[in-house]
């Protein structure tokens, strides 16, 4: 790798936004538009890179030509894990999965929770979160204020659960001795 | 006369024999298990497969074993991480590939996001599709948590216990995600006492519903 391509890297800070399987154009017009731009531009962020999941709602690209932040798109892609340890920030619907993901690699995290589910259970797991400073938690409508009043050093390390303590029950409770 | 008695009869038979059923289910096997358990685990979408894979990864494959799959048929990405994670078992054991578990399709009982009406109706066909595939499987554990795809097999797996077809021994994890009230699924596998235990993620939810079992974050 050339010097200059080095030093492009170095520059280089992602904001990674994800819906997961989902639908959540709500989402994506909140990222697209000028003011979450401007926020992102403003803290330093150079690329805002954004994957649309089922949504119908298409960003507006931008090379970033004019200093301005970088808007790229896609839908969907098998290597989702690649693209959140590159990201700066991560900015996720409410799913665990794409939750978890995050946290475990250590990366600063905001959920929006999408509001337009039926069952909206998925803002308890983000507010629980949220309480313990693991992450910010935001709504479409308030994403540019959380962004623009988050201190991303506040946010605690997340320690990964376990799953031994469920095995152990289930072995025991079969009759295997345990080991 | 007799008729109405010997209706009385079958019923009062079948009553007890569900209570029977239940009483046996709450508790741990008395016997040592000595082989290894068939075991069907149901796969849901995104973050509740994600949970379910870190509690295979710490069970041991040579109890659990064989192991089947299902997952909704519009899901493609669950069977997918599944088929990953037993064909790299197969790979550290050495083992031919075909060995791996079995991955099967099931309709759903309802989307995201569908209206419990229409749900009423894709449940019906989701049960049928279940029976189906429970009278070929007919597992001796069944795991699983969360999605609704889980209560019609639940349901049949208590029917069969109670017709004595098969013994299943069910185990519910209530996804992380649920922080003050169990799912639908937990709630219905709580209440009607078709799980012989249900795992929770968060200590409120334990305090919420004393039959569960408090078992720390998986994630």
């Amino acid at each position: 790798m050339g010097d200059r391509e080095e030093e492009e890297e170095g520059r280089r800070r992602v904001v990674f936004v994800t819906v997961g399987t989902t639908r959540f154009d709500a989402l994506v017009s909140a990222v697209d538009s000028e003011n979450v731009r401007k926020v992102l531009a403003a803290k330093g962020y150079t690329h805002l890179l954004i994957q649309l999941g089922r949504g119908s709602y298409l960003p507006t690209k931008s090379d970033g030509d004019d200093g301005s932040l970088a808007v790229d798109y896609f839908t969907f892609s098998s290597s989702i894990a690649d693209y959140l340890r590159s990201a700066s920030l991560v900015i996720s619907h409410a799913g665990s999965g794409s939750i978890f993901e995050t946290l475990r690699l250590c990366k600063p995290l905001v959920v929006v929770v999408n509001e337009d589910l039926m069952d909206n259970h998925q803002s308890e797991l983000a507010e629980e979160l949220a309480e313990r400073k693991h992450l910010y938690y935001a709504r479409p409508q308030n994403l540019y204020q959380t962004l623009a009043d988050m201190d991303l050093n506040t946010l605690l390390p997340y320690s990964p659960g376990d799953a031994t303590p469920v095995a152990k029950h289930i072995n025991r409770f079969l009759g295997f001795p345990d080991d | 006369s007799a008729i109405i008695s010997s209706v009385i009869f079958v019923i009062t038979l079948i009553l007890v024999r569900v209570l029977f059923v239940i009483y046996c289910s709450s508790r741990p096997m008395s016997r040592r298990a000595q082989k290894p358990v068939s075991t069907l685990i149901i796969l849901g979408s995104g973050g509740h497969t994600a949970e379910m894979l870190d509690l295979l990864a710490v069970l041991q494959k040579d109890r659990f074993y064989p192991r089947f799959y299902i997952a909704a048929a519009t899901d493609n990405m669950s069977l997918q991480k599944a088929e990953l994670l037993e064909n790299s078992l197969a790979a550290e054991n050495g083992t031919p590939i075909t060995n791996a578990g079995k991955f099967m399709k099931i309709y759903r009982s309802r989307e995201v996001g569908q209206s419990y009406i229409t749900s009423i109706w894709t449940t019906l066909v989701a049960m049928l599709h279940a029976l189906w595939l429970m009278i070929k499987i007919r597992p001796e554990v069944i795991l699983c948590n969360g999605p609704g795809t889980c209560i019609p097999i639940c349901a049949i797996a208590f029917v069969f216990k109670v017709l004595g077809i098969r013994w299943s021994s069910i185990f519910y994890v209530e996804s992380i995600a649920r922080v003050r009230r169990l799912s639908l699924s937990g709630l219905l596998l709580y209440k009607l006492r078709i799980a012989d235990q249900l795992f929770v993620q968060w200590p409120r939810l334990q305090q919420q519903y004393p039959r569960a079992i408090y078992v720390g974050r998986l994630m």
